[in-house]
């Protein structure tokens, strides 16, 4: 059982990282706006013409 | 305001730190009793402050100085700001949320092992670790995640006063404070779990909270918004790039294809469609001509325009309904300032019980009372009260305004949901107000095509508004000499060496003495000349959009529709008919029709009034909620407590359907704050509920009563989206 003492810790730090993925994430405008880039992929106005055909 | 003394000054500003209803009625009660002082009003929902004051008697910082006193950050208020600060309030909020999240799993974990430990059996030691590594990974939470909690608790001591977040915080460092010395000293309960899990919930019911009171505020704030930032002129036949405040009335701008009108005009050259959804709420775009009035915010979606500004700035359209939704949203409703008062004896209350309950456990078995006391501070929800009635208010207003209803008083949505009886006003109302001739009548020699030149050329020189009908779809017309316009009978006029009539039957047969060939109603116009009557045509005002289906849905809501009019009684049966309206008077005076809503208000309080913003104003102001019809600048000066932007009438019933839903869900709220409160307490007092259950119940009844009033800001399928803020700087 005294694996705990190290695997614990362990976990933490992995929980921590979470944390930290998080704060980045917010800091950089991931939650800003959650439906806009679902709806971009039907918008047609950033294609490149030259490349069809 | 126009009448007010030019040192009276109106400020609106945001406040930083508020976090209750009794923190708004604190901070106007501090402002009420300055000498110069007209208004101070509080939203609590978008946290601002509506100022009125006397610059001579009072100065704008000794004011906010006042407000800042009581522990709060007054700021004035720009736009592109609030927008920033509203994303960062988000984006902190997220991050406490994650932090009490991603601790309370982890403490959870250990619980449990914890939990099967006491009943499998457990080493000390381990039991210890578990213990201190729980104490860890919730001094987190503690700091970082329930900071907000005792930052406004203190405030709320500081200022002696009683807030929801003072049991809150109680609770939290209790808790804490207790299993920290249980987990040093190695014995006795701790409550790491019920901490971090009570937190957790009471973020996630604030979030939900604050994104439906970000998301009122965003409506005004589109509309704030909408304006673009920098406009091109036309001078000189050059066109120069000017800020929007460097514009002047007079002005020409260019308006690009999908740039944003910048003011109040008309077009001056080009055609295009414009869309009005902004302030309408209708979708459609809207075909626009030389000398059609246009209105600053609306897309330019067709092709380039010119157009020439009749008003700019504080003076426009836009800026009347920003500032109409801005004081509807700083009044406080009589409901939820009820709502207020009952939060304060709430609080007040428990916390005098929790002391009472400790002090009776103490008495009879010390080592259950701290548990029962903490299970009874965290298991009370005051939530219904202090956030739920606000945020659905908010919800309603921000929904109504989607559908082109705009609330300008804060009782109006109340009193819309009592609305048992409307009475509509005919012309301009259900119809609109723009007489077409329905039928003509060719009586003698000359074809319908010349009769309607001719027409159209006399009533040119009338002000009539039948006049506009005939005016329509003719291109050149014949000059008329020796022009007589006789008021309330008719025009006449020479063209072409005939001399001509148009008007009422007894002035034309002064000239041609035929008898009519037919029998005529009242509102026909005819046209004669020496010779006899040439023709008759039967005007008719066409019904406005959606009336027909408006009657029957407040109908079907139960609400009684009535039409009072000034027009014929001929008219007004018509109208009636086509609409299925079953009760209508007709040729009311004003005050007649005035004294009628009186008397409907004398025996019920659910008169609702519908009708034309000017020409209306005193009639609405009698009914006890009132809903004025305009469009464009008509809007502006509507004194209503609800102002219809749509073109359609739909909007109304509607309406009434949504502040049904709004006065539903509060008392839903409140029937279960006080079943849940009823319950919960005297369970907590009598120690039948452990600490973390009562943090469960609590978070539970405080996000289920959040996202209750949430519902209201659903958007249901026939409504059209919310106006996002468009393209600015659309200019290329």
């Amino acid at each position: 059982m005294s694996i705990i003492f190290v695997l614990i810790p362990l976990g933490l730090a992995l929980a921590g990282v979470a944390v930290w993925a998080f704060f980045w994430a917010a800091d950089h405008d991931q939650f800003e706006d959650l439906e806009a880039q679902g709806a971009s992929v039907l918008d047609d106005a950033d294609r490149d013409e030259s490349k069809v055909q | 305001m126009s009448h007010m003394s030019p040192s009276i000054s109106n400020a609106l500003l945001a406040v930083e730190g508020m976090h209750c209803a009794a923190c708004a009625a604190r901070i106007e009660k501090a402002l009420r009793p300055i000498n110069g002082v007209e208004r101070a009003a509080v939203n609590v929902a978008t946290h601002r402050l509506h100022l009125t004051w006397d610059n001579q008697r009072v100065s704008l910082p000794r004011l906010l100085q006042a407000v800042a006193d009581l522990g709060f950050k007054p700021r004035e208020l720009d736009d592109a700001d609030a927008a920033r600060r509203q994303r960062l309030e988000k984006r902190t909020a997220l991050k406490r949320i994650a932090v009490a999240g991603i601790a309370m799993m982890q403490v959870m974990t250990f619980a449990v092992a914890l939990y099967a430990g006491a009943w499998e059996g457990i080493e000390a030691q381990y039991a210890d670790y578990l213990r201190l590594i729980s104490m860890i990974v919730t001094v987190p939470v503690v700091l970082y995640s329930a900071a907000p909690f005792f930052s406004a608790a203190g405030r709320d001591l500081a200022r002696r006063r009683i807030g929801m977040d003072l049991p809150v915080s109680l609770a939290i460092l209790l808790a804490f404070a207790a299993s920290v010395f249980n987990a040093l000293r190695g014995s006795g309960e701790v409550y790491f779990d019920s901490v971090t899990m009570f937190v957790f919930f009471l973020l996630l019911g604030r979030f939900v909270e604050m994104q439906t009171r970000h998301h009122a505020g965003s409506v005004t704030q589109a509309m704030a918004a909408a304006l673009p930032r920098s406009v091109l002129r036309l001078r000189d036949g050059r066109t120069e790039t000017v800020t929007l405040g460097a514009l002047g009335a007079g002005d020409t701008v260019v308006v690009p294809v999908g740039a944003v009108i910048p003011a109040d005009g008309s077009v001056a050259r080009g055609t295009s469609r414009v869309d009005e959804s902004l302030l309408t709420g209708e979708a459609t775009p809207i075909a626009c001509v030389p000398g059609r009035a246009v209105i600053g915010g609306s897309l330019n979606v067709g092709a380039p325009l010119h157009v020439t500004l009749s008003a700019v700035g504080e003076k426009t359209v836009l800026a009347h309904i920003v500032r109409l939704l801005e004081r509807a949203q700083s009044e406080r409703p009589r409901i939820a300032l009820a709502a207020d008062r009952a939060a304060a004896h709430f609080v007040a209350w428990i916390l005098g019980a929790a002391v009472f309950v400790c002090a009776m456990w103490l008495w009879l078995e010390p080592e259950r009372a701290f548990p029962a006391t903490l299970a009874m501070l965290v298991v009370t929800c005051p939530c219904a009260l202090s956030l739920a009635t606000p945020a659905a208010l908010a919800a309603a207003t921000a929904r109504l305004a989607r559908s082109g209803l705009l609330v300008t008083r804060a009782d109006a949505i109340e009193r819309l949901a009592r609305a048992r009886h409307a009475v509509f006003d005919k012309t301009g109302t259900l119809t609109q107000g723009a007489p077409r001739i329905a039928r003509s009548h060719v009586l003698g020699d000359l074809s319908l095509d010349r009769c309607l030149t001719i027409a159209a050329a006399l009533e040119d020189f009338s002000e009539h508004p039948l006049a506009t009908a005939f005016r329509y779809g003719t291109a050149e017309l014949p000059v008329p000499s020796s022009v007589s316009v006789e008021r309330g009978f008719g025009i006449g006029g020479v063209i072409d060496g005939e001399h001509y009539r148009i008007g009422r039957l007894e002035f034309v047969q002064a000239i041609a003495r035929d008898k009519p060939v037919y029998k005529a109603p009242a509102a026909a116009v005819f046209l004669g000349n020496g010779s006899g009557l040439l023709a008759a045509f039967e005007m008719d005002d066409a019904l406005r959009e959606g009336s027909r289906d408006a009657v029957r849905a407040l109908d079907q809501l139960g609400v009684a529709v009535e039409i009072a009019s000034g027009d014929h009684a001929e008219t007004v049966q018509r109208v009636a008919e086509q609409l299925g309206v079953r009760t209508w008077r007709a040729r009311l005076t004003p005050e007649a029709k005035l004294e009628c809503i009186r008397e409907l208000n004398r025996t019920r309080d659910d008169v609702v009034m519908v009708g034309d913003g000017i020409n209306d104003a005193p009639v609405l102001g009698a009914a006890s909620v009132s809903i004025a019809i305009g469009s464009g600048s008509a809007l502006a000066q509507a004194s209503a407590d609800l102002v219809l932007t749509s073109k359609s009438l739909l909007a109304i019933p509607a309406g009434v359907a949504v502040a049904r839903q709004a006065l539903r869900i509060m008392r839903q709220n409140l029937a279960w704050a006080t079943v849940y409160n009823l319950a919960a307490v005297p369970l907590a007092a009598l120690g039948w509920i452990a600490p973390w259950a009562a943090a469960i119940g609590m978070s539970l009844s405080s996000i289920l009563v959040v996202l209750n009033a949430r519902r209201l800001a659903a958007r249901s399928a026939e409504e059209p989206p919310v106006a996002e803020p468009r393209t600015r700087e659309a200019i290329a």
